[in-house]
């Protein structure tokens, strides 16, 4: 194969920034779009106790992988208690312990979750078993079996004959064997409990999950008892006041079962309270805190963790390659003619502060300016290098003059001109003065349109805000860009311009064969 | 509104016999050489680089060419630092008319040709008179690096200006008509002759109006002549027809292009060649990156004919057989 070592480059680069931009995404979830920040979530509960002058063990339920979250961090605030963490099936415990507590004690358990679409993982432990049908009271038996056969006959499977039974048991009419199984004056959790009692009745198990409503800024909240049914494979949550399916949004499952929230040994009046802060957090802090909990030195080692006035740097330089691409293509793919190679990337760099249309106007009447003075100045019988020195001069007046004039008349968009690279532009006007004189003005008007043309594509390139996100947070596309560049130093196709230049000869061939 | 419709329909019609692009496969159907595969498959590959300071030099390549002897004009000075302007008169002696020329010039650019002199008024080819401080002048950029390529320091080269041979009087305005060859691994595989016209301003340069005429190899005889970008039977400006024009010394010619290739060791070369009244063909550069205007001119692409001399295994060594080689493969007869 022609190029068989150039392929293998290119293609060994392409694999190793596809396979460090993949990691990125998938396992540190660094975004391929740029968004400037995450909800982020810190739930906190406060169990507050009284100490009895003994030794004391504090359970406390916290949640254990939430569906619809991933946990970024957690806290355990509790000086001079020891500490231990018990997995329970699909619960989490954890154990504060400690001797000799007097007085009002108070122990923080914290977490910051984020929203994480992919974390709703199906909830399958633990597999119960199925519960035996309750001895039901007499007129409670009646109704509940009738109940139960009427929501059988308009069911299909669990899910359905759990929301058919809920939107029953909620009805503001029910019927009447529903009134004998209500009690109005119970509260939530009893309810679900008697939810639960009904269905025990089919034999169907259930189980309470308690989930901590994340609205806004809450304080003093408390948990929510949801019900969840097992349907041979998994659990489903119900909402218990309506029969949807599934847990609310914005909401933090923080265990499930009959288990108490709290269980202290030793201490009185244990209460628990809960609080939950939204807040917007970094995406890029995001996944550095993912990194660093999944022990990866990628980030670690990345250009985030320099100083952010170098890190602006390096947003603007590693945008450069990309320029130089753009350059690539329009010369050698498309056949534009530019002075200089890479002067229309310097000058799309300083398009930054003047923006596109200024930046085409200011640099057209600066090269136009220049062009006049060099014209005189070729009268002068100047040596090269005085006569360069002298442009370069005349460049930094002319923009000083230009600053000046359009500040005078109200356009603050030619101060941006003070940018420009005067050097590079003293040298365009210089080149471009010898090609007008050498070989007419409609070559040196084309090949200095041409550098124009480059430099707005190029601005429009490098500037885009997704490239310049790309291009900072996953660097390694670059070698991309560079495999891409590679392979084009070895295209020997034509260039559209040729397919215009040798159209005669095209015709001319064509005809005498 | 019908005589608009047929207008719309006629040119449409113009459009499609005559496409303002062609496709790719056209092209290469054809096997006209692209710019790109120019240098990736041909220049990067034949033309080493070390050899480029030797056509990139002309004053190199002058002395080599001596040595190979291989004429060239006569070399009458060189100017190597500014305080050598002085000895202008030295190295002019009797000299009436030559040639002022950067050593390392790209693209023929900062020549300067002086037809004859009156006292300090030196009168230029176009009948422009030149005083002695601007030639000085003209001196002074040479040597700062203007024509040169990259803008290095450079020297002036003043040489011997040719007397074009009679046989191009009749299609060229003023100016000096030049015979450009490409020699490729040592065989000159096409040739063109590039004539100055009034709109040229005395220059042989295509892209500024010169013509340029396809040469057949075997013979040496002009085809038709291309004037930018079309086919013309006649010259623009005497109305002389351009064909058949049978160029002097063609062996000789030929021979000398041949022989470059020994001498500068590039494989694709472009020899300049220009025929003198009084010394027949002279060499008046080698460039290391030749356009690919010649396809023009000959109306014929160059890639089927670099194809089959890239295939061949064994390259004879005499550059008498090669030039023998390519006659027989590229010639029409």
């Amino acid at each position: 194969m022609k190029d068989l070592h150039l392929k293998t480059l290119a293609l060994f680069l392409s694999v190793v920034a596809i396979a460090l931009c993949f990691y990125k995404t998938e396992r540190l979830g660094v975004p391929l779009t740029p968004q400037s920040s995450a909800q982020v979530w810190t739930a906190e509960a406060t169990v507050r106790f009284d100490g009895q002058d003994r030794s004391a063990k504090i359970n406390l339920a916290v949640p254990k992988a939430p569906p619809g979250f991933s946990v970024l961090d957690e806290n355990f605030i509790s000086a001079g208690y020891g500490l231990a963490t018990n997995d329970l099936g699909a619960n989490r415990v954890v154990q504060w312990a400690a001797r000799n507590l007097s007085g009002q004690q108070t122990l923080y358990y914290r977490v910051v979750l984020t929203e994480d679409s992919d974390a709703h993982r199906d909830r399958t432990e633990p597999t119960p078993t199925y519960p035996d049908i309750p001895e039901y009271s007499d007129p409670e038996r009646a109704a509940v079996f009738t109940l139960l056969d009427s929501v059988r006959s308009r069911s299909a499977d669990t899910a359905s004959f759990a929301h058919e039974l809920l939107r029953r048991f909620n009805d503001p009419t029910p019927e009447a064997e529903v009134k004998v199984l209500r009690d109005e004056s119970s509260d939530a959790t009893a309810q679900v409990k008697q939810i639960q009692h009904i269905l025990a009745g089919a034999r169907i198990p259930s189980r309470i999950a308690h989930v901590l409503p994340l609205a806004g800024s809450l304080r003093h909240g408390s948990l929510t008892p949801w019900l969840e049914v097992y349907n041979g494979e998994r659990w489903l949550a119900f909402n218990p006041r309506t029969g949807a399916a599934g847990f609310p949004a914005d909401a933090l499952v923080w265990y499930s079962g009959d288990m108490p929230l709290v269980d202290i040994e030793g201490a009185d009046n244990a209460s628990v309270q809960f609080s939950a802060l939204r807040t917007s957090r970094d995406v890029m802090g995001l996944a550095q805190q993912r990194a660093r909990l999944i022990n990866s030195d990628v980030l670690e080692y990345s250009l985030l963790s320099l100083p952010i006035a170098t890190q602006n740097t390096y947003k603007i330089l590693l945008t450069v390659p990309l320029g130089a691409l753009v350059v690539v293509l329009l010369r050698n793919f498309i056949g534009l003619r530019t002075f200089g190679t890479f002067m229309p990337v310097l000058i799309a760099l300083a398009f930054r502060e003047t923006e596109l249309l200024w930046g085409c106007i200011l640099f057209t009447v600066l090269v136009a300016l220049g062009l006049i003075v060099r014209f005189y100045l070729e009268r002068l019988k100047l040596l090269l290098v005085p006569r360069l020195a002298s442009m370069l001069t005349i460049v930094i007046l002319l923009m000083a003059g230009v600053s000046v004039i359009s500040h005078k008349l109200g356009m603050e968009h030619g101060l941006s001109i003070a940018l420009f690279p005067m050097v590079i532009l003293a040298m365009t006007i210089e080149r471009m003065s010898i090609v007008w004189d050498e070989n007419g003005p409609k070559d040196a008007l084309l090949s200095g349109f041409g550098s124009l043309a480059v430099a707005a594509v190029g601005f429009v390139v490098m500037t885009h805000p997704l490239a310049e996100y790309l291009a900072f947070v996953f660097p390694e596309l670059l070698l991309l860009v560079l495999a891409f560049t590679l392979l084009a130093g070895r295209y020997t196709g034509y260039r559209v311009s040729e397919l215009w230049r040798f159209r005669a000869s095209a015709r001319a061939i064509t005809n005498k064969q | 509104m019908s005589g608009l419709g047929r207008g719309w329909r006629s040119r449409l019609r113009l459009l499609r016999r005559n496409p303002p692009l062609r496709m790719p496969s056209t092209l290469r159907e054809l096997g006209i050489l692209g710019m790109n595969e120019r240098n990736g498959d041909y220049i990067s590959i034949y033309n080493k680089r070390k050899y480029y300071p030797l056509v990139d030099d002309k004053l190199k390549t002058k002395q080599l060419a001596l040595e190979a002897g291989i004429a060239t004009p006569q070399l009458y000075g060189v100017i190597e630092i500014e305080h050598q302007v002085r000895e202008l008169d030295t190295i002019l002696g009797d000299h009436q008319d030559f040639v002022i020329k950067p050593a390392q010039g790209s693209g023929g650019s900062g020549i300067m040709v002086i037809g004859g002199r009156r006292g300090n008024q030196f009168l230029r080819s176009s009948g422009v008179s030149v005083s002695r401080s601007e030639l000085e002048h003209f001196i002074s950029n040479v040597l700062s690096g203007m024509y040169s390529l990259g803008g290095l320091p450079d020297k002036a080269i003043i040489e011997y200006r040719v007397k074009p041979h009679a046989v191009f009087d009749v299609v060229s305005f003023q100016g000096v008509p030049d015979i450009r060859t490409i020699v490729f691994r040592g065989i000159p595989i096409a040739s063109m002759v590039r004539l100055p016209t009034r709109q040229s301003d005395g220059k042989a340069n295509l892209h500024q109006g010169a013509i340029g005429a396809g040469i057949d190899l075997a013979s040496g005889c002009t085809v038709d002549g291309v004037w930018f970008n079309s086919v013309l039977d006649s010259h623009p400006d005497s109305g002389n027809a351009v064909r058949g024009i049978q160029v002097p010394d063609w062996q000789l010619l030929l021979e000398l292009a041949a022989r470059s290739y020994d001498l500068t060791q590039l494989g694709y070369l472009g020899v300049d060649v220009v025929l003198d009244a009084e010394h027949g063909p002279l060499v008046l550069e080698y460039n290391a990156r030749p356009g690919l205007n010649i396809q023009l001119a000959n109306q014929m692409g160059l890639r089927h004919r670099l194809e089959k001399v890239r295939a061949i295994e064994k390259i004879p060594s005499s550059a008498a057989a090669r030039v023998a080689l390519g006659q027989e493969l590229f010639g029409e007869g």
